[in-house]
């Protein structure tokens, strides 16, 4: 249904040297089926927001296409079409500054049909009504404001309004992240259970793996606007190829007794966006890395035989042949 | 316990007064430290987290704040009660503290260094004239600490300013600064939260690296159970106000009993299984103003049976260490 190719954004840097571009994302391609989710994972600054922007045209596009359903959602001249508007509506983290504080929740779930339907009066009434049953909130919550509410509450008022005007998919860009753990809990399986009734596709952007995992059937693992491995969601997180994934998987602590105390961590920092390494863009920080190769040819992307894509030498003919001969690793 | 315990709160009790009211924030919180353990505070937003620990180091104005009782005892004094020229002497030197956001705590227009010094300088102020240091050695100092934390290249870092840093060395920093007074207690509120899982990793590692190097006692304030798990040797699970579980990480994470700590642990995904389905805890914390007589549990509580709605349950020790407060337990009617 929906597929990203080659797709590279770069925002022109707004200090700093002139001519300096931040490029945030770096030919990323993704493909995903309808009714299914795919988590999109990654360190702050990798690039997931303004991909699943970009999708809903709210991002210019520096180069390649984002396609629905085979077709282009741009014109040639570059420009959005409104006929996708429509299609794919975006869920924000923070629900709290989502809503207008002087808006009503009749108000502001409205507004997205009085702009885009004929719907006015009673049946828009009723339509909100539904709308708010559908995310589980009663009547009485129509004539009350922002302030009134808790944070899942507002979360799926938001929710309500993305699904309004009956999208195929939603963009869910950290939905629960300002969330406790046991509202969080609620709106996941609130997510879970309306993607089935009414047949919706997620692109869940999300820095919390583990909330990944729960939603999510599909995952891509994003490291400096590149995707680097990415697959279905139990592959990647029971048997992760790229050294990134597993870095990133084994830094998570979790809610266990018995863990090691001291771990070895992943060194250092993400390098900036403007200044990308050379060759892979994850050299500085991997322990698998190879001198003179990895900090000096880019690296393609390997389909495994689980159909999952790695973007890792490791993974490329060669270096992989090369290994398994010398016993390093078992084939996959 | 027979002899003076590291560091305790007893029975603390403590109200905002404002102008819709009195809120009754912490409502009998009892905790234990023992020298060179590390202690993780748990529970979910407005818990009291903060407002428990804040007081150690005398950093909650008053009003609104009022401690109704209690006490905080830090081998043997009570912090709640010393001088202010006490605090003084035990702030920095003695406890440090630090908090989620660094940038709040560094000024944008000085560089890390000089900011680092005039800590160091700060805390030379009680000690006896041979030990004081200069302004040149306190600037040695300062590269030193910033050396402990692992912060790269630390004779240049420390000419920077906090902006030229990223979230995870300047969480380092106020590490560097925190140690720099070499103090036997650190208290850190979500020192964590606000950073990568990544980097959040790193920063984990170093201070279980100080724990066990330095022999620093830790109080970590999160509300991720997960943390809670990797680096500390005991848990409190806090719940409008009141501690409601206490233990050692094996006897809280591997025989939950508070019904709320069951909630909770049901209630996230866990990044090493697949689920089917999550708890949640329907409901919201009770309105502190004017909480419910009993147990501030039961509004949400699966479990609640009448005597819950008329008197709170007191913590019990179970075994061991593992101390619960809850009427299923003191009632030994509960599926303990
Ligand atoms: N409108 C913009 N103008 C300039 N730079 C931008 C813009 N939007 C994003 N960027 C930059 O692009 C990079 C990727 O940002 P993005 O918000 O997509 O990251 P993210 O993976 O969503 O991070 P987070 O986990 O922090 O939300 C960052 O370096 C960011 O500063
Ligand atoms: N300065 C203040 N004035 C009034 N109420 C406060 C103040 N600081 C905290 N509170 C209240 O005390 C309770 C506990 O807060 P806090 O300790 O910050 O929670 P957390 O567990 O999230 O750290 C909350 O209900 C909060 O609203
Ligand atoms: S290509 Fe090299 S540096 Fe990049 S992830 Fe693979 S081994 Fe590491
Ligand atoms: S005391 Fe009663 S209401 Fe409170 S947690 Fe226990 S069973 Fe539930
Ligand atoms: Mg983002
Ligand atoms: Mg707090």
């Amino acid at each position: 249904m929906l597929e990203v190719l080659d797709l590279d954004v770069n925002f022109a840097t707004k200090s700093g040297k002139k001519g300096a571009v931040t490029r945030a994302v770096n030919g990323v391609t993704l493909t995903l089926e309808k009714g299914n989710s795919l988590g999109l994972v990654g360190e702050s600054g990798s690039g997931k927001t303004t991909v699943g922007r970009t999708v809903l045209g709210l991002n210019h596009v520096s180069a390649g296409k984002v396609m629905f359903d085979g077709e282009r959602t741009r014109d040639k001249a570059g420009q959005f079409k409104p006929r996708f508007r429509s299609r794919a509506q975006m869920v924000f983290q923070d629900p709290h500054s989502a809503l207008n504080p002087r808006m009503t929740i009749l108000r502001s779930v409205s507004e997205p049909l009085i702009l885009h339907t004929k719907l006015r009066g009673a049946k828009l009434r009723q339509r909100v009504c539904e709308l708010l049953e559908i995310v589980g909130l009663q009547q009485q919550f129509l004539y009350r404001y922002p302030h009134e509410l808790s944070g899942g509450q507002k979360q799926r008022v938001c929710i309500a309004r993305a699904i309004a005007l009956n999208p195929e998919l939603l963009v869910l860009d950290e939905p629960t992240s300002a969330l406790d753990v046991s509202v969080q809990a609620q709106i996941l399986e609130f997510l879970k259970s309306i993607q089935k009734q009414l047949d919706l596709t997620y692109l869940f952007i999300s820095h919390n793996l583990a909330v990944v995992r729960y939603v999510c059937n599909k995952t891509a693992v994003m490291y400096l606007g590149q995707i680097v491995e990415q697959g279905d969601t139990e592959e990647v997180f029971n048997n992760p190829q790229h050294p990134y994934t597993k870095a990133l998987l084994a830094a998570v602590p979790l809610p266990k007794s018995g863990q090691p105390r001291r771990s070895t961590p992943l060194q250092g920092d993400i390098p900036s966006p403007v200044n990308l390494p050379k060759g892979c863009f994850f050299h500085t920080r991997c322990s698998e890395a190879i001198a003179g190769r990895c900090d000096n040819k880019p690296v393609q992307n390997t389909t495994l035989p689980d159909g999952r894509q790695v973007r890792c030498v490791l993974f490329e003919g060669d270096v992989s042949q090369a290994r398994e001969t010398a016993g390093l690793v078992d084939p996959v | 316990m027979t002899d003076t315990p590291f560091f305790s709160i007893r029975d603390y009790r403590l109200n905002f007064e404002t102008f819709d009211g009195t809120y009754q924030v912490l409502d009998g919180v009892n905790l234990d430290l023992a020298r060179g353990q590390s202690l993780g505070i748990v529970g979910e937003t407005g818990c009291g987290k903060s407002v428990t620990v804040r007081n150690i180091l005398g950093l909650l104005p008053s009003p609104p704040a009022k401690v109704i009782s209690g006490e905080i005892l830090f081998e043997g004094r009570d912090l709640l009660r010393i001088s202010k020229s006490e605090m003084q002497r035990i702030r920095g030197v003695e406890i440090a503290m630090i908090f989620q956001d660094p940038m709040t705590y560094l000024n944008p227009v000085f560089t890390i260094g000089l900011q680092m010094i005039d800590v160091i300088m700060a805390h030379q102020r009680n000690k006896p004239r041979s030990e004081k240091r200069n302004r040149r050695q306190a600037r040695d100092h300062a590269i030193e600490m910033l050396r402990r934390v692992h912060l790269p290249n630390p004779d240049q870092q420390i000419n920077n300013y906090p902006h030229q840093l990223s979230g995870g060395m300047r969480q380092r920093v106020l590490i560097a600064m925190a140690l720099s007074g070499n103090p036997k207690l650190l208290v850190a509120d979500e020192p964590t939260t606000a950073l990568d899982v990544t980097i959040q990793a790193q920063i984990l590692d170093l201070i279980a690296e100080l724990v066990e190097e330095l022999g620093l006692s830790v109080i970590l304030i999160t509300h991720d159970l997960g943390v809670v798990a990797k680096i500390c040797d005991r848990v409190a699970v806090m719940y409008a106000g009141q501690v409601v579980e206490y233990g050692s990480i094996e006897e809280l994470y591997d025989t939950p009993l508070h019904p709320y700590t069951q909630g909770l642990l049901q209630s996230i995904p866990h990044p090493e299984k697949m689920m089917d389905e999550l708890a949640g805890i329907p409901g919201f914390l009770p309105n502190l103003l004017n909480p419910p007589v009993g147990c501030r549990f039961q509004d949400r509580c699966e479990k609640v049976m009448a005597v819950c709605k008329t008197s709170s349950p007191v913590g019990a020790t179970v075994s061991g260490s593992h101390n619960v407060a809850c009427h299923l337990i003191d009632h030994g009617d509960g599926d303990a």
